[in-house]
């Protein structure tokens, strides 16, 4: 029935979705209660026999079910208690500031952490490639929110050459606003992107670093050895294009838990983002937010890993093949 | 490398490094469970605190002689003291966390693998949305939803860790059930609970021992994580993420020494048990030698 496995990759991630959906559900009207979770603690009680008929919770879990689903679909994740304007329209302010403080920690993750890796591979004996692994545990180790103070201390107030908060001047790109367009907005910027992207680096060492290992250790190593090419030639053209998949793939997933990450590293960086917000909103008990932004961050989770199933899938094609032979051994 | 008749345990006290770390392991341990006894004050009797030593830099002697090494925090209480205290809370939380999901994920990867009919693929398919997302979104979000305690904070980080040991168990009693020593185990006649408890459990629980040595850190660092976000522990009795977060308010103004100490006990705990479980891992993992 579905020819491409590209395809079949976006039914799963409907099905996911929904699945999901189900789970959101249940968690806010079921486990909880919904009066006490959508309703303002601060109503009086004839608000609240009106906001139980407005919202249908005297309707059978079925039919809420179905309201639900259809709000959600218009975008509608009622109202929040705190500022009285659209939960959605709130989480969907922040996402900028997030998604761009994600991002560069993933760039700083990357320049960084992919070399770092590659040379602790070909090497894994030298006291340097030892450094580097010890390292990565430290790395490991260090909790995030804990560094994040240190950075502060350091560079905001005993140095004072850094910001220590908030996301200074933005300019709008495209309609959206940027801080890294602006030189106060990058110096804002750069405390927060090192303090996420530091555990992420540590991960992207040993990933590279155990894959390179095991590369070289490959009989395609050998023969190109054999072959006379030089070490750099098998390493650019050899060793990376088979480490890439997995590390491609550990990538793009990592960028979904730098987004989630980023709530804790918004909240020590005071950094405007929707991880601050939903710390906000829970101490806040602001209901609609919360359940607006866990919404929002499945379907960008499940964005994300569909956007990684079809990269890999265009670029290698073994699982071009494995994913059509399975299917047709499902068909 | 190793000889295959060798124990593991044997294995892993033959390794200089994995027997170092593991001794200093103990070492953090005997410390925090033994903090009522050698500190100088308990931090959490606000009798003994004076709010008149408040905020005192390490080093500074109090009015009846007494020197705090590590300073005060805001109330005037002794950092050292609050730290070993802090550091038991800690602990304490990672220790019944992975004792907790361990039980419960190794009963759903056994459970998983012996059945492996509609339930396995049942279990699997939670396991595997659930490993989808952070630990720490899931953490937060079920906080949020049930409030917070030392109770539900447990609750918590066992329902987010199940599931790691859960898949680990079950992928490594697989590979054990295609062994032929099981297939001779059922051809004896023997009871499926006696097959799984005596002869395949005993050879998971070294891929289990590697699992656990880094989820016990990943339990103590989200506790600390989900304190330090005021969603953790209650204030009365302060984990270090607590006391990190406490100190968190005055450090812009210099007062380094509250944040400072409780992290660096924080670092150098997860330290150790990230390294002690990086020689297990590399001792004990089949794929690795």
């Amino acid at each position: 029935m579905l020819r491409s496995p590209i395809l079949i990759r976006i039914s799963h991630s409907i099905i996911t979705l929904f699945a999901m959906s189900i789970a959101v559900f249940l968690g806010v009207y079921a486990l909880g209660n919904p009066v006490d979770l959508l309703i303002n603690p601060q109503a009086n009680q004839i608000e609240r026999a009106q906001m139980i008929t407005q919202l249908g919770l005297d309707q059978s879990l079925w039919v809420q079910y179905q309201r639900f689903l259809s709000a959600a679909l218009h975008g509608n994740w009622g109202i929040s208690f705190d500022s009285n304007t659209s939960a959605w329209s709130l989480i969907v302010e922040r996402l900028p500031a997030t998604v761009e403080l994600a991002l560069c920690a993933m760039c700083i993750a990357i320049i960084i952490g992919l070399p770092l890796g590659l040379i602790a591979g070909l090497h894994p004996s030298r006291w340097y490639s030892r450094l580097i692994m010890n390292g990565s545990i430290l790395g490991f180790s260090l909790p995030t929110f804990w560094v994040g103070l240190m950075l502060i201390m350091m560079f905001s107030v005993w140095l004072g050459w850094l910001p220590s908060s908030g996301r200074g001047a933005t300019t709008n790109t495209l309609g959206i606003p940027l801080s890294i367009t602006t030189i106060d907005g990058l110096m804002h910027l750069i405390l927060p992107a090192i303090n996420l992207a530091l555990f992420k680096l540590s991960l992207l060492v040993r990933l590279t670093k155990s894959s390179t290992t095991l590369a070289m250790l490959e009989d395609y190593v050998r023969y190109a050895r054999a072959k006379g090419l030089t070490e750099h030639t098998i390493i650019i053209k050899h060793v990376l294009p088979n480490i890439a998949p997995p590390i491609i793939t550990i990538i793009g997933l990592e960028l979904g838990g730098l987004i989630a990450f980023a709530i804790v590293t918004e909240s020590v960086f005071s950094w405007p983002g929707m991880g601050k917000l939903l710390i906000e909103s829970i101490n806040m008990l602001d209901r609609p937010v919360i359940v607006a932004y866990l919404m929002m961050i499945v379907s960008l989770f499940i964005a994300i890993n569909l956007i990684v199933d079809t990269v890999l899938i265009m670029i290698n094609p073994r699982l071009r093949k494995q994913a059509l032979s399975l299917q047709s051994s499902l068909a | 490398m190793f000889n295959d008749e060798q124990h593991y345990l044997l294995k892993l006290y033959r390794d200089r490094v994995a027997r170092r770390s593991g001794l200093m392991l103990l070492l953090i341990l005997a410390l925090a469970l033994a903090a009522p006894i050698y500190t100088p004050q308990n931090p959490y009797d606000l009798a003994q605190l004076n709010l008149l030593d408040a905020k005192l830099p390490p080093l500074h002697h109090s009015p009846d002689g007494a020197i705090y090494w590590l300073g005060t925090d805001d109330q005037g209480r002794d950092m050292l003291s609050a730290l070993c205290y802090g550091l038991r809370t800690s602990l304490g939380v990672g220790l019944i966390t992975t004792l907790l999901s361990l039980s419960l994920g190794l009963l759903a990867g056994l459970v998983a693998a012996y059945s492996g009919n509609y339930i396995d693929s049942m279990l699997m398919r939670l396991v595997d949305l659930q490993l989808a997302f952070p630990a720490i979104l899931i953490a937060l979000i079920l906080l949020a939803l049930v409030g917070q305690g030392i109770d539900k904070v447990i609750i918590a980080l066992v329902i987010v860790q199940w599931a790691y040991y859960a898949r680990t168990v079950r992928s490594a009693a697989l590979t054990e059930m295609r062994k032929d020593y099981i297939t001779a185990a059922i051809c004896a006649g023997y009871s499926p609970m006696r097959i799984v408890l005596i002869h395949i459990l005993p050879n998971i629980i070294p891929t289990l021992l590697v699992v656990a040595s880094a989820q016990i850190a990943q339990a103590i660092a989200l506790e600390a994580t989900l304190s330090f976000l005021g969603l953790g522990l209650p204030i009365t009795a302060p984990s270090l993420g607590l006391l990190i977060a406490n100190g968190y308010t005055y450090m812009l103004s210099g007062t380094y020494w509250i944040s400072l100490f409780p992290g660096v006990v924080l670092l150098i705990t997860i330290f150790i048990i990230n390294i002690t479980g990086d020689r297990i891992s590399a001792l004990l993992n089949p794929r690795l030698q």
